[in-house]
C-alpha cells in the first residue's frame, strides 16, 4: 500500500518533468537533426541527403565564420576570466562586512538591464558620434570624429561585458568557501605569490572557474545582438547565419544544419572543458 | 594576497586602480544610456542640450513622440509582459515539481534525468528557438498540407515564444528552488507528522513556507529573464513583437533618445524587481 | 496483556537488507516512568525510536500503547510525540506557532490555543516568549520550546532522541536535572535515547542498554552499575578495570582466578560461562580498588601493580598502574588518605570480592 502511494507520487512529479524535457527539448532537437539531413527537391518533395553539410564545407564563408566564432568565443571566455578573477578575489577574500555585499551587488547591477540595453550603451559610447570620440576631440587628442564601433575589438569589449556576471558569481562563491588558512599555509611553507596561486588557489577555485567559463562560452557562442550591432561588415557571427537562413531566406534545411553544427561545437567544447579540468556537469552546474 | 599576507603599497595601489577601472567599465554604458534619456536633442549623443522629459511624455505634436505615446512600444511592452507572466507561471510551477522530484525522491535513472534537466543550460538560446520553430511550426505546416487543418497555435507567435522561454527558464527555476529545498531538514516534516499533521498539511504548513522565498526569487528571475530575452524569442515571434525585438528593429533604423527612455524604464523596473527578490530572500534568512 | 504499561513491545524486528538494526526487542514501560535506551551509535536505538513514532514499520513484532496496537497507525494519529535530535523547530514560525501547531491540527480554537501555549511556556520556564523566532533563542531555550511543543499535547508517551547532544557541557548538566524535574511535574512517560551513560543514569527510572540491535540488560541505573549482566554493560556503563585470567575454582558465588601475573584473586560470578579451567574476565571499578597499605582485610583480594602516572582531576583523580601488561586505574581519594606515589614504584591494590564481577571470556 505504501509503495503504490509513493509510486503514484513519483509518477505525479515525473510526468510534468518528462513532458517538459521531451516536448520542449528532446523532440525538437531530434526533429532539427532530421530536417538538417533533408534536401528539398521541389516545393513539396524532400529527399535524404548530406547537401546542407556539403554546403557548409564547400562554402568558405560558412566555415570561416564558424571557426572565427569559435575562436573569438574562446578568447572572450579567457579574457573574461582574467578580468573577473581579481575582482572575485577582492570580493571574496579582501573586502569585509558591508563593502563585500555592496561590491557584489554592484557587479550584478548591469545585468538588471537586458543585453540589448547594454549593447546600446556601448554603441552610444563607441560610435563615431559617440562619447569617447567627443571626449578625445575635446581633449585635443583627435582631430576629427573617431569610429571605434564596428570592429572586432568593440565586439569583444561588448562580449566580455555581457559575460562578466556569469564569471564573477561562481568565482566568488567558490573562493568564499576557501579557508584563508590554506593560503597562509601556502606562504608559511615557503611558496611565493605565483606558487600559491597556481598550487593552492586555482585548484580550489576550479569548479567555479569551469562553471564560469562554460556559461560565458555558451553565452558568447550563442550571442546575437552584440556581434550584429557592434561588429563590422566582415565580422559575421555564426548565429547571424542561422538567423539569415531561417528568417530571411526561409531555408530551414540549411538553417537546421547550421544549428546542428553550432550545437555540436558547443557540446564538444563543454565536454572538452569538463574533461580537461576533471569536473562533472552536475558538480559545475547543479 | 589575502589580508594577512603583507603586500607592497604599489601592489595595493594598482589593485585599487584596477577595481575602480572595473566598476567604471561596468557602470559607464548604463549611466550614459540613462543620461541621454533626458537630453533635449534628437540624437543620443553629445553635446548636452539641456534636460527634458520629452522622450517620455511628448505626444507627437512637435515632431517628438515620447515612450508613453508611442503605441508601437507600449504595445510591445504589453506583449512582453503577457509573455513574461505565462513564462513565470509555467517555469516556476515546473521548477517546484522538478525540485521536489530531484531533491526528495529516490528512483532509478535519477542521475541521468538530472543531467537531462541541466541540458537547456548548455544549449545556445538561438538553437533552442530554432529547434522549437522547426518542430512545431514544421508540424503545423505538415498538418495543414496533409489534412488542411490549421494549427495556428504552433505558428510563430506568443505560444511558441512562451514555450521556447519556458524551456530554459525552467532549468534555472529548478536550480534556485532545489538549492533551497536541499537545505530543508526533512525532520521538520516528520516533526509535523508527529504533532498530528497529515502529510499534505505538513507540506503546506512546513515545507512550502520554507520554499516561499526561493519561489519568489525564482519568479522574479523568471520574469526578468523572459522580459529581457532576445535570442530565443526572435526565432519564435510572430506578428505581436515583444519589446526586445521591437527595440532591436528600431535600433537598426537608427537610434533616438526614445530608445534610451525605454532602456532606462526597463532598468528601473528590473532593478526594482531584483531588489524585491533580494529583500524577500534577506528577510527570510 | 500490557494493560498497566504505557508502552509495550514484543519481538520487534527491523531489517535493512542483510543488516538487522532492531533484533527481537521486547520492552514494557510502566506509566509515568522515565525510560532510557542507552547504547553506542549504530546500535539501532534511533531505528527503534522511529518504529515507536511510526516513521518506520517493524518487519516483525507488535507495538502497543496503552494496550492499543499501533503497528498500522500512521505517525500523525499516534498518541506519541517526539523531541528530535536537532529539535526540528519550524524556522518559519514563531515560538507560539510552533507550540500551537499540534493544537491547531486538533482544531483547538485560537483563544484556547493561546491560553494553553502561554501555560506550557510558563511551565517550562519561558513565559511570554510566544512571538520570538526560535532561531533567536539560546540552545537551552530552544530545547524547552521543543519540549513544550510536545507536552502541550499531553501525549501518552514522549520520545526524546538525544536532544541534549547539541548543547555544550555545562548546559547539558543543567538540562539533565531539569528534564527529570519536568518529567515528574508533567507525569508523562518519557522514552529517552542516548549514547551518554551519565544522561541515562541521572535521569532514568529504568535504563535499557542496547547493543547490536538487542537489549543487553534492562534495570534501574544503580543495579546497572552495581550488577552489570554482561561484559558489555560492565564496560559501557561507568569506568571499569578489566583483568584477564583463568578460573581456578568456584565456591558459593565467588570465583577464584589466576591473573596473567600469577596472582590469585576473587570476584563474584556474573554469568554461567564461568567454569574452572577456562578463561574469564574480572571487572572491578576504580573506586572499589583501595591501597592495601591503609586497610587490611583478609577477605580482600590483592594484586601488585607498578605506577605509570597519576591523573589529577579533583574528586575524580586516578592513578594509572600496570599489572603484567594490562592497565589498571584506581581512584585517588583527595582527602589525604592516598599514599605518595612515585613513578614505577610498586603498589598493592586490593578489593572486596563482592564488588568485582567475573564473566566468562569472550570467545568470539
Amino acid at each position: 500500500m505504501k509503495s503504490s502511494a509513493s509510486r503514484l507520487s513519483l509518477w505525479l512529479l515525473l510526468t510534468p518533468f518528462l513532458l517538459w524535457i521531451v516536448l520542449l527539448v528532446l523532440v525538437p532537437h531530434i526533429q532539427m537533426l532530421r530536417v538538417s539531413f533533408q534536401v528539398r527537391e521541389s516545393w513539396d518533395t524532400l529527399a535524404w541527403g548530406l547537401e546542407q553539410y556539403q554546403n557548409f564545407f564547400t562554402e568558405s564563408y560558412y566555415w570561416r565564420t564558424f571557426v572565427r566564432t569559435g575562436v573569438m568565443s574562446l578568447f572572450t571566455t579567457f579574457l573574461t576570466l582574467l578580468v573577473a578573477f581579481p575582482i572575485a578575489w577582492y570580493i571574496a577574500k579582501m573586502a569585509r562586512g558591508r563593502s563585500k555585499g555592496v561590491l557584489f551587488l554592484a557587479c550584478l547591477i548591469p545585468f538588471w538591464a537586458s543585453e540589448l540595453v547594454r549593447t546600446y550603451g556601448w554603441m552610444i559610447l563607441l560610435r563615431e558620434s559617440g562619447l569617447f570620440s567627443s571626449w578625445l576631440q575635446a581633449l585635443g587628442w583627435a582631430d576629427g570624429p573617431v569610429e571605434m564601433l564596428y570592429n572586432d575589438v568593440a565586439v569583444i569589449i561588448g562580449l566580455v561585458y555581457n559575460g562578466l556576471l556569469f564569471m564573477v558569481v561562481p568565482l566568488v562563491t567558490t573562493l568564499d568557501g576557501m579557508d584563508e588558512n590554506l593560503v597562509e599555509a601556502g606562504y608559511d611553507l615557503g611558496g611565493g605569490h605565483a606558487t600559491v596561486l597556481r598550487e593552492v588557489v586555482v585548484p580550489w577555485a576550479m569548479p567555479g572557474i569551469v562553471s564560469g567559463c562554460i556559461v560565458v562560452f555558451m553565452l558568447t557562442l550563442g550571442s546575437y545582438l552584440t556581434p550584429v550591432l557592434m561588429g563590422g561588415k566582415d565580422s559575421a557571427w555564426f548565429t547571424e547565419q542561422i538567423f539569415t537562413q531561417f528568417i530571411t531566406r526561409f531555408n530551414w534545411e540549411q538553417g537546421a544544419a547550421l544549428g546542428v553544427l553550432l550545437l555540436v561545437l558547443s557540446s564538444v567544447m563543454v565536454w572538452l572543458g569538463l574533461k580537461l579540468s576533471g569536473q562533472s556537469l552536475r558538480k559545475v552546474m547543479g | 594576497m589575502i589580508r594577512s599576507v603583507p603586500r607592497s603599497r604599489l601592489f595595493d595601489g594598482l589593485y585599487l586602480a584596477y577595481l575602480v577601472a572595473f566598476f567604471v567599465y561596468l557602470a559607464l554604458p548604463l549611466l550614459v544610456t540613462a543620461a541621454f534619456a533626458f537630453n533635449d536633442s534628437p540624437f543620443p549623443s553629445l553635446p548636452w542640450q539641456g534636460f527634458t522629459l520629452d522622450w517620455y511624455l511628448a505626444d507627437g505634436s512637435e515632431g517628438r513622440t515620447g515612450l508613453f505615446h508611442d503605441d508601437g512600444l507600449i504595445n510591445a511592452l504589453w506583449v512582453s509582459a503577457k509573455i513574461a507572466f505565462w513564462v513565470t507561471l509555467g517555469s516556476v510551477a515546473l521548477g517546484c515539481v522538478n525540485a521536489v522530484l530531484f531533491e526528495r525522491l529516490q528512483f532509478r535513472g535519477k542521475e541521468f534525468l538530472y543531467l537531462l534537466m541541466l541540458l537547456p543550460l548548455v544549449i545556445p538560446g538561438v538553437i533552442l528557438g530554432v529547434s522549437i520553430l522547426v518542430f512545431y511550426s514544421g508540424t503545423a505546416n505538415e498538418v495543414s498540407r496533409l489534412w488542411g487543418i490549421e494549427l495556428d497555435i504552433f505558428r510563430p507567435g506568443m505560444t511558441l515564444v512562451v514555450m521556447g522561454q519556458v524551456t530554459f527558464i525552467t532549468t534555472l527555476a529548478t536550480l534556485v528552488i532545489g538549492a533551497r529545498l536541499r537545505k530543508f531538514d526533512p525532520q521538520l516534516e516528520e516533526a509535523a507528522l508527529n504533532l498530528g499533521a497529515t502529510p499534505l498539511v505538513a507540506w503546506f504548513t512546513v515545507t512550502l513556507p520554507w520554499l516561499l522565498p526561493s519561489i519568489f526569487g525564482a519568479a522574479a528571475m523568471a520574469f526578468l529573464m523572459s522580459f529581457e530575452n532576445f535570442n530565443t524569442t526572435v526565432m519564435l515571434t510572430g506578428s505581436d513583437t515583444p519589446l526586445t525585438v521591437a527595440l532591436f528593429n528600431r535600433l537598426r533604423e537608427g537610434s533616438t533618445p526614445v530608445l534610451n527612455a525605454v532602456a532606462l524604464f526597463l532598468m528601473v523596473v528590473s532593478g526594482l524587481l531584483a531588489m524585491l527578490a533580494l529583500r524577500q530572500n534577506r528577510g527570510e534568512q | 496483556m500490557a494493560t498497566q504499561s504505557d508502552l509495550s513491545c514484543n519481538g520487534l524486528v527491523r531489517r535493512f537488507g542483510a543488516h538487522t538494526a532492531v533484533n527481537n526487542i521486547s520492552l514494557d514501560v510502566p506509566a509515568g516512568t522515565f525510560f532510557s535506551i542507552l547504547g553506542p551509535s549504530g546500535c539501532g536505538k534511533t531505528t527503534l525510536l522511529r518504529l515507536l513514532a511510526g516513521f518506520d514499520r517493524p518487519n516483525q513484532g507488535d507495538i502497543y500503547i496503552r494496550g492499543e496496537r499501533m503497528n498500522d497507525v500512521p505517525p500523525n494519529h499516534r498518541p506519541v510525540n517526539m523531541v528530535f535530535q536537532h529539535l526540528a523547530l519550524f524556522p518559519t514560525m514563531s515560538v507560539g506557532d510552533n507550540i500551537g501547531y499540534g493544537l491547531k491540527r486538533r482544531k483547538v480554537p485560537a483563544a484556547e490555543r493561546r491560553k494553553l501555549t502561554a501555560e506550557v511556556l510558563e511551565q517550562v520556564g519561558l513565559p511570554g516568549l510566544e512571538n520570538r523566532n526560535p532561531m533567536e533563542l539560546s540552545g537551552g531555550q530552544r530545547q524547552r520550546v521543543a519540549l513544550a511543543r510536545c507536552l502541550v499535547l499531553k501525549p501518552t508517551l514522549l520520545l526524546l532522541d538525544e536532544p541534549l547532544g547539541a548543547l555544550d557541557l555545562k548546559l547539558r548538566e543543567q538540562m539533565k536535572v531539569e528534564l527529570k524535574h519536568l518529567q515528574k511535574q508533567f507525569g508523562t512517560t518519557f522514552v529517552y535515547i542516548t549514547h551518554d551513560q551519565s544522561e541515562a543514569m541521572v535521569m532514568s527510572d529504568q535504563v535499557a542498554v542496547m547493543k547490536d540491535g538487542r537489549f543487553d540488560q534492562v534495570a534501574p541505573p544503580e543495579e546497572l552499575y552495581r550488577e552489570p549482566a554482561t561484559p558489555f554493560v560492565a564496560g559501557f556503563v561507568g569506568d571499569n578495570n578489566r583483568l584477564g585470567g583463568e578460573v581456578v575454582s568456584l565456591e558459593d558465588n565467588l570465583a577464584q582466578i589466576r591473573l596473567d601475573s600469577g596472582e590469585l584473586v576473587r570476584g563474584r560470578v556474573a554469568s554461567n560461562e564461568v567454569r574452572p579451567g577456562e578463561r574469564a574476565e574480572l571487572y572491578v571499578r576504580p573506586e572499589s580498588l583501595v591501597f592495601a597499605g591503609s586497610v587490611q582485610n583478609n577477605d580482600y583480594s590483592v594484586m601488585q601493580a607498578s605506577v605509570k602516572t597519576t591523573l589529577f582531576d579533583g574528586a575524580n583523580s586516578r592513578v594509572e598502574a600496570e599489572n603484567s601488561g594490562s592497565l589498571v586505574y584506581a581512584r585517588l581519594p583527595q582527602d589525604g588518605s592516598a599514599p605518595a606515589l612515585a613513578l614505577n614504584s610498586s603498589i598493592k591494590l586490593s578489593w572486596d570480592p563482592r564488588f568485582a564481577r567475573v564473566f566468562g571470556a569472550d570467545r568470539s
